[in-house]
């Protein structure tokens, strides 16, 4: 089953507990800078979003790998990087349009999101559920449901004022 | 066994000769003071020369993150900033959130201590292991806002974070804050005039250090842990929904406020600064570094004649000197005055004390207009407010007056206006009135850093605890009446030796404490036991105690304004209305409160304290070597 980490600017406090464990999990060190998963802020403006790895179907950064060191993962619907065959040239890192791939210059080596191979570890420590690992299919699913609410609530009211025992039907 | 931050190093700046030094810490100094304020504490007793002023270029200023900033702790990225107090004269620490400390030390730096002056404003930029001194004129002059804006677009880099000053630091007002992000504000003893008086605008931090982990699988693992356990406390559950501001409307109902300077313990029709209005300004929430608990609403004033002002709060204090100290009662006047101090860089606290007292001395006639240049000081006049806050930033009129803090300001205006005040050691109380609680009464009197509540404050005493369980928790006889003065001292003196070692974690407490001998070793390889930990509180609290004895300090300090003894109150619940605090008793109080930390009856460390605490060795055993250059890693 193919799943997908979903982000939600609103929700974000923009604490960074994220990053800090995303190095953790992946370097042992905590080290925001060196995370797949950055905070970007508007202070002033209060406003954060989470940036990360979409895991594009096609991927520019793998279109333009001239070693073909990223290849798709289909059960998991990640990109990875085999670093055995990475020259580090940081095409990548270019062309990516969401600059979610990373040149760690202390590693020297490039890194993106993995989602822990499924297990993500900033969707297990966001509070606020941000960063949210859902099944690819129903990624949509919560937006529809807020969006339909909308029209619940209304046809709830007109319900009500009627009365359950009318049964007329509804428009 | 060896420390994973043994690459953390303190930076020593002076300004006026260009010359930077750094240091490694030793494990020997984590073991002795930790960290944070431990260091700061610490390094201000042994570098600050005696009988100078707090103005003067020799004085130092230090700036310190917790040594578990940055890693896998909840809530403990906190920044202390200390030195000589400039509106005191005793010992100036303040701790702010946020997210500068903890970008100081991923760039490699624990501690930065800086003295001299420079002879143009210059800003600190502190970035992977270098220190730099920079030409600071492109921000000069900037509120705090503009500033960090101004310097993110200068370096090409929006993660930069900085402890700034704004116009108030630059103009000397003896109670200017240091403030980093919209909200985090390290408010009292006016270490933001101090970083003014050193011609230094800002310190301006990147870090991408790495901070090893000294075991990361079971940091993970006790994050989530320590996470989940904080999650279910019912406060925090509160603190989630609300902030900080949740103290404000409880403590009013039962009144323990300040209300008109001092003239009420309890604010009537105030329902509009209760924290469920914000709903009406709240678009998000906002965390600290690290945290879990984003107890701050990040709020805009969508419409109305404040229109337009953000900010992140508001908190119990911005309630307080904003609203009630001053005789308002509306929301949306608190948030845009909120919003102008901050920008400013006024401490919150200070100025809204000020005002209220200027305001009751116009009021008893002992300023008049001649005075005020034509203000009309009435009681919760937005108008007046703003105007008197921007007087004090820019040291204009009657603000230039208020602007030298309370001691200095009842002495230019004389008249008994210093009866009127509310303080000790020079700075004003926090806005609740202790009177019905002699335990908080005794914490603010005795605070090393004057007048205090966030060092020692024994709030639990408030809760009304079954006597067996308060027994558990502090030893010594208790009672479960926050009337009574029996066994207060103890409380105070646990809760002061506590925040101590909390500080030096740079843990804020919100959402509990965690383990901390278990947290210190899985994080950085450091084996302290509680009852260490506990001694390290206790000897820093003993050295500010000698840094206020060697600053001329001492029991007659220790005491409350006269009206706390004289007056007493009229509002409030039955336990709150009628109250005085009975001068006798405090006395008492005292005595057994000096004796629990092992000072004599004028307040001062005693000799075997000292000895006990190994503050009775030469300084250079700690401090390393210094004059000596090293070679970083």
């Amino acid at each position: 089953m193919q799943k997908i980490i979903l982000v939600d600017p609103t929700k974000c406090t923009g604490c960074r507990t994220c990053e800090m464990v995303c190095s953790v999990k992946h370097l042992g060190v905590s080290n925001p800078s060196r995370a797949r998963i950055h905070i970007v802020k508007w202070e002033q403006e209060c406003f954060e979003i989470p940036m990360l790895c979409q895991q594009c179907e096609d991927a520019p950064c793998a279109a333009v790998c001239p070693v073909r060191a990223i290849s798709r993962d289909e059960e998991l619907g990640t990109n990875t990087i085999d670093h055995d065959k990475c020259i580090v040239c940081k095409m990548c890192v270019l062309s990516c349009p969401f600059g979610a791939m990373k040149y760690d210059v202390r590693g020297h080596k490039v890194s993106k999101c993995d989602q822990c191979h499924g297990d993500p570890q900033c969707v297990a420590i966001c509070d606020t559920h941000a960063v949210t690992y859902v099944d690819a299919n129903m990624a949509n699913a919560n937006k529809q449901r807020d969006a339909a609410s909308k029209g619940y609530v209304l046809r709830k009211e007109q319900k009500e004022a009627i009365g359950p025992e009318v049964g007329h039907p509804m428009p | 066994m060896t420390m994973s931050i043994s690459n953390q190093k303190i930076g020593y700046v002076n300004l006026t000769t260009g010359e930077i030094r750094k240091e490694y810490i030793t494990e020997d100094m984590r073991k002795f003071l930790i960290g944070s304020r431990g260091f700061n504490m610490y390094l201000m007793h042994t570098l600050t020369p005696k009988g100078i002023d707090a103005f003067d270029p020799r004085n130092w200023w230090f700036i310190s993150c917790g040594v578990l900033g940055g890693m896998l702790v909840p809530s403990c990225g906190r920044t202390q900033v200390s030195g000589l107090s400039p509106l005191t004269g005793a010992v100036g620490d303040s701790n702010m959130g946020g997210f500068f400390g903890v970008e100081m030390r991923y760039s490699g730096f624990d501690t930065i201590a800086v003295t001299g002056k420079a002879e143009k404003p210059v800003y600190l930029y502190v970035h992977d292991d270098e220190i730099e001194i920079l030409d600071a004129k492109y921000i000069w002059g900037t509120d705090t806002s503009d500033c960090i804006e101004r310097i993110r677009e200068k370096h090409k880099d929006a993660d930069i974070s900085a402890a700034m000053i704004g116009q108030a630091g630059e103009n000397l007002v003896r109670y200017a804050n240091v403030r980093t992000g919209l909200k985090s504000s390290a408010g009292r003893t006016g270490m933001g005039a101090l970083m003014g008086s050193k011609n230094l605008k800002c310190v301006a931090a990147r870090g991408t250090q790495d901070l090893p982990l000294h075991q990361p699988e079971e940091a993970l693992a006790n994050w989530k842990s320590e996470v989940a356990k904080a999650r279910e406390r019912r406060m925090v559950k509160t603190l989630l929904r609300f902030g900080k501001g949740i103290y404000f409307g409880n403590t009013n109902t039962v009144g323990l406020i300040r209300a008109y300077n001092f003239k009420q313990n309890q604010m009537l029709y105030a329902d509009d600064l209760e924290v469920e209005s914000m709903d009406r300004y709240t678009v998000g929430r906002e965390a600290c570094y690290g945290c879990q608990i984003h107890c701050r609403h990040r709020w805009k004033v969508p419409e109305g004649p404040y229109k337009g002002h953000y900010g992140v709060g508001p908190e119990y204090t911005s309630l307080g000197s904003m609203g009630t100290e001053i005789g308002n009662v509306k929301m949306d006047v608190c948030l845009a005055a909120d919003d102008l101090v901050n920008k400013w860089g006024v401490d919150n606290l200070e100025a809204g004390s000020m005002i209220g007292w200027a305001m009751e001395l116009y009021e008893l006639g002992i300023l008049t207009k001649e005075d005020t240049g034509g203000l009309d000081l009435k009681w919760g006049d937005p108008e007046v407010i703003y105007e008197l806050v921007r007087q004090i930033t820019f040291r204009e009129g009657l603000g230039d007056i208020l602007a030298e803090g309370p001691l200095r300001a009842a002495e230019k205006i004389g008249k008994n206006s210093a009866y009127y005040l509310v303080q000790v050691k020079g700075m004003s109380n926090l806005q609740s009135d202790e009177r019905p609680t002699p335990s908080l009464a005794l914490n603010v009197a005795v605070a090393t850093r004057g007048s205090d509540h966030l060092r020692g404050r024994p709030v639990p005493d408030l809760f009304g605890l079954p006597k067996d369980v308060l027994e558990r928790m502090y030893g010594g006889e208790q009672t479960t009446d926050f009337n009574s003065y029996m066994g207060k001292p103890r409380m105070v003196w646990h809760h002061e030796i506590s925040a101590a070692t909390h500080d030096t974690i740079g843990n804020c407490g919100m959402g509990g404490q965690p383990d901390m001998p278990y947290t210190l070793k899985i994080n950085t390889g450091l084996e302290l036991s509680n009852e260490e930990m506990w001694t390290i509180g206790e000897r820093i609290h003993i050295i500010e105690r000698l840094f206020n004895k060697s600053r001329g300090f001492g029991r007659k300090d220790d005491h409350l304004a006269d009206r706390y003894y004289d007056v007493p109150t009229t509002m409030g619940m039955p336990k709150a209305r009628g109250k005085t605090i009975d001068r006798d008793k405090f006395e008492i109080m005292l005595d057994e409160f000096y004796e629990l930390h092992g000072c004599d009856s004028e307040g001062h460390p005693t000799k075997e304290t000292i000895k006990r605490l190994g503050l009775d060795k030469e300084p250079s055993y700690i401090l390393g070597t210094p004059g000596k250059e090293i070679e970083l890693k």
